[in-house]
């Protein structure tokens, strides 16, 4: 599950292909502005196969964050 | 009208889809092939509403109850179009209440529920569709506007308060999600013969009456032909515009 939200971290922020996506966080991380939160929420969205609750949207403020929020939606 | 269908493959949410302007949108999207999700407060009308036109044009139309001045109503009906359809290309926000008072006679009960439905519900409707659009490459929002929001009217105040921030809402819009491909429009009816305006006196019907250049009152029709092009790949160019759909009225 992890290694999912991981490769959509790295198409949606143009990460190497191996990066570790660990420790990035939202406003700070190189890419991760809030036009690349709606991609990174369409990217999650599309590889589970489901639509996020706005306020899982919201609180997706770290990598950790988006990987817990996406253990319910797995 | 155009003889070929112009929604063939499209699917489409109406709120307030169980009479007056949102019925004629909602038969008109059909009669040109959309699937339908269709909206309103009272659940048995809408499902029967819903049912005539599925009978009517072989549509797949179906219903989700709810009130648009709670976000949760908009989330529901873009989810009903995920796991129905998993898709979502047109969303009327159409949903709306009248409640006319005098200054220093309007209530905040008014106020709250006028900007509630009116505006709020436009809010939710525009964030819950715009996500799932974006997902599907594109779509278009049309909200319903009123010539009252952008010319004012007495009696009106909150009303044409609500109105006119669904011009802002569709501006703002239009200009945020035009690089998802999302169309964001607003239609700004005149006079319009629904239950809306029938709640007026005699006079007050009969003073608005003179005041339309075309000196007819408008149809939920007209209004669902705008709604129709606006939905369709015919305005694919066109968005963040205010048409007015009103006879020449003026105010």
């Amino acid at each position: 599950m992890e290694e999912r939200v991981r490769k959509v971290f790295v198409d949606v922020l143009s990460l190497d292909p191996g990066a570790n996506a660990a420790g990035l966080v939202y406003n700070e991380s190189q890419g991760w502005d809030s036009i690349g939160h709606m991609r990174l929420v369409a990217g999650l969205e599309q590889e589970f196969d489901c639509m996020l609750e706005m306020e899982d949207i919201l609180d997706m403020s770290s990598y950790e964050k988006a990987v817990e929020i996406m253990g319910k939606y797995a | 009208m155009p003889d070929a269908p112009l929604l063939e493959g499209k699917v489409a949410i109406v709120t307030g889809a169980t009479r007056g302007i949102g019925g004629a949108i909602a038969e008109t999207f059909a009669a040109h092939g959309a699937t339908l999700i269709l909206n309103g407060m009272d659940g048995p009308a809408l499902e029967a509403a819903a049912g005539e036109i599925r009978e009517r044009h072989s549509a797949s139309v179906s219903a989700v109850a709810g009130d648009v001045s709670l976000p949760s109503t908009a989330n529901d009906l873009v989810r009903q179009a995920f796991s129905q359809d998993k898709r979502l290309d047109i969303f009327v926000n159409n949903a709306g209440v009248l409640i006319d008072a005098l200054i220093g006679m309007v209530t905040d009960e008014a106020i709250e529920r006028t900007l509630g439905v009116n505006l709020k519900g436009v809010l939710y409707g525009i964030q819950a569709a715009g996500r799932l659009m974006t997902r599907g490459g594109g779509g278009s929002i049309i909200n319903l506007t009123s010539i009252v929001g952008r010319f004012g009217n007495a009696g009106q105040l909150a009303y044409a308060s609500s109105k006119a921030g669904v011009i802002g809402a569709t501006l703002s819009a239009a200009k945020e999600l035009a690089p998802a491909n999302i169309r964001v429009n607003a239609i700004a009816p005149g006079f319009i013969d629904t239950d809306m305006v029938r709640q007026l006196p005699p006079e007050k019907f009969e003073e608005r009456m003179a005041s339309i250049g075309m000196k007819r009152i408008g149809t939920p029709q007209d209004v669902a032909n705008a709604a129709l092009f606006l939905a369709s790949d015919l305005s694919s160019y066109v968005t963040g515009q205010v048409l007015g759909v009103d006879g020449g009225m003026l105010i």
